[in-house]
């Protein structure tokens, strides 16, 4: 509201603006116009490049405009050994994943937003302190390797279930909502469960909402625990498999090639850089997609975290 | 109130705290499992592990990995590199943490509000993709053989042998700083941004009627509003001074420039999984969570007196 307010305003003192305040607007258009383009730039480069005649992208001619559009290498980039599976770990874990963590989390948000519940304040405390000190990495390893989680898709699931800072986004919001609205569904006698299924959840959209988005972006992007706890091929992710892949760029490429190798036509046949670029914007387009829906969120979502205090 | 029994009503059913109290341990002990369970694995710092055998059938040696990090020379050295690389990197990154502050001041300057939506919509994508992308489009943009900066300098003067901006190790906190700028500047503006649009206009209204100039009203209004902001964040950053994380310079190190982006995190994984020095990188692991606790009751400890009694935790 109060910023177009002040572009009211100013466009009423645009009479009074000197030359100096044009100057300053050039500037700053030219400035955050430049930095918008760095940020912007890479993005775009990535996809002309995976459209465009495959020969002329690895000659480096694909530059500012895609040559020879065609669509082969999304087509191809399935046949790579272990893409079509890394694809189904990464939307697995992340559906799964998030969904399980949205549901615990605001379920604990919302039980200990009850002044009534046993201890309260050592419970909450108990889960706030895990915020403040991590065992370290290494004990990490051994304790997962003790409950004989590694390589298996739930160490992707269960130990991040439970997020701490999520649940005091839940909480604050519940205590801010008022009670009344739970208590003709207490008088009808319905539990806590029903109570928090049926009439806490549905309210608590907006931080629900938020959680939600940034549990999700936090799976897809994830890629250090596969890194650190699978050690075999198993349950590899988008993410990894692109990190394994550039870190070992040349070596992967003549073997990939060879594997996907069933176009006879130059253009359209995969070279290390079409594969490279390929797998990155498959892995990236996600995130662009659903970018536009929740924009409008994480405002919201920094916001709450600003005021928790 | 009376006082009651808080697990037994009455009629000797259970109350109602104690029944959500039990409907919410399953959690609890999650928590428990994967949160504080690990610590319990601190105690291989204090034996001599060695992977096969187990645990118990190793020698106990005390603190003798934790002694060892400063007596023995070889190994003070790794962790002084690692240390310098850690802090480094991480006041560089506080002394430029007014960036994102600076820059949503002067995107609010800007008049053209659909330019300013652009910007900030553009500006912020970055900061959501993994470190795994980023360092695969700094690849695609500045690596030696097909990067898009040497393409270009390639059509222009063709034969040209192309400049190795990744391989070179020169600088490597700046560039480090910098990936960590481009990813970061437009998520962290859009609190700073917030403030601003929350500042009660009628201050910039009574500027103008005593005819104050654009950065008199930056100076005297919006900064002072901003700062609160800035100086608690600032804090908190203190506070995770040690704590690097390790997504960025994993995704970035190769043999050449690990040199100078193994930070405390890294150099704890590839002591500990990467090269299986169990005990040794788990006495540095601990060391580090012990200090840096000490470090955000620290900052905690300040922030309190910042923030009139609020306390960051």
């Amino acid at each position: 509201m109060s910023k177009s307010k002040a572009a009211k305003i100013s466009k009423q003192n645009k009479i009074k603006r000197s030359t100096k305040d044009h100057v300053i607007d050039v500037i700053l258009y030219i400035v955050y116009g430049l930095f918008a383009l760095i940020c912007a730039f890479p993005f775009y480069y990535l996809f002309i490049n995976t459209i465009s005649n495959n020969e002329l992208s690895a000659a480096g001619q694909i530059l500012l405009l895609p040559k020879g559009v065609h669509l082969e290498n999304y087509r191809q980039i399935l046949k790579i050994e272990g893409m079509a599976s890394a694809a189904i770990t990464s939307v697995a874990r992340t559906v799964i994943g998030t969904a399980l963590m949205v549901g615990a989390t605001s379920w604990m948000g919302y039980a200990l937003s009850k002044a009534e519940f046993w201890h309260k304040k050592f419970w909450y405390r108990f889960i706030i302190a895990t915020m403040y000190f991590g065992a370290g990495v290494v004990p990490t390893y051994m304790n997962y390797k003790m409950f004989g989680m590694l390589d298996s898709f739930w160490i992707y699931i269960i130990p991040g279930m439970v997020g701490a800072y999520n649940m005091i986004l839940v909480k604050t919001y519940i205590e801010s909502i008022s009670p009344s609205l739970e208590e003709s569904a207490y008088l009808d006698g319905a539990g806590y469960f029903t109570r928090f299924t049926r009439v806490v959840f549905p309210l608590c959209k907006p931080i629900v909402s938020t959680i939600t988005i940034f549990g999700a972006v936090g799976q897809w992007n994830s890629y250090m625990d596969t890194i650190i706890y699978m050690n075999g091929k198993n349950w590899q992710t988008l993410q990894s498999l692109l990190q394994r892949y550039l870190s070992q760029a040349t070596a992967m490429a003549s073997q990939l090639q060879s594997m996907t190798g069933g176009s006879s036509d130059a253009a359209f046949e995969m070279t290390p850089v079409s594969i490279r670029y390929t797998i990155t914007f498959v892995t990236l387009l996600p995130i662009l997609l659903v970018y536009p829906y929740f924009q409008k969120f994480f405002v919201k979502g920094i916001m709450i975290g600003a005021v928790k205090g | 109130m009376s006082k009651s029994n808080p697990i037994l009503t009455k009629d000797k059913r259970l109350a109602p705290g104690f029944r959500l109290f039990l409907m919410a341990l399953p959690f609890l002990v999650l928590i428990f499992l994967f949160s504080y369970l690990p610590l319990y694995g601190w105690r291989y710092a204090f034996y001599d592990y060695r992977p096969p055998i187990k645990l118990e059938d190793c020698t106990f040696v005390g603190f003798k990995h934790i002694t060892n990090m400063v007596q023995n020379a070889a190994m003070r050295k790794n962790l002084i590199r690692v240390l310098k690389n850690t802090l480094g990197m991480s006041i560089l990154g506080m002394c430029t943490s007014w960036m994102p502050m600076v820059f949503a001041v002067f995107m609010a300057e800007i008049r053209n509000m659909k330019f300013q939506k652009i910007v900030q919509i553009v500006t912020t994508i970055p900061n959501f993709i993994s470190w795994v992308i980023v360092y695969s489009i700094a690849f695609a943009i500045f690596s030696v053989g097909d990067g898009f900066v040497n393409n270009v300098i390639r059509a222009f003067k063709p034969g040209f042998e192309g400049i190795d901006f990744l391989g070179n190790t020169d600088h490597m906190w700046w560039k480090m700083w910098l990936w960590m700028q481009w990813k970061t500047i437009g998520y962290s503006a859009i609190l700073y941004i917030s403030s601003i649009a929350g500042i009660d206009q009628e201050l910039y209204e009574a500027a103008d009627i005593d005819g104050a100039g654009r950065f008199q009203k930056i100076r005297y209004i919006t900064m002072p509003c901003l700062l609160p902001t800035y100086f608690t964040l600032l804090i908190i950053n203190v506070g995770n001074m040690l704590n690097r994380g390790m997504d960025q310079y994993y995704a970035f190190q190769n043999p050449l420039n690990k040199k100078y982006i193994e930070v405390l995190d890294l150099y704890v994984y590839n002591q500990g999984i990467a090269g299986s020095q169990i005990s040794y990188s788990t006495a540095v692991g601990m060391t580090k969570s012990l200090i840096s606790l000490v470090l955000l009751g620290i900052a905690n400890t300040i922030s309190k007196v910042f923030r009139d009694g609020q306390s960051i935790f």
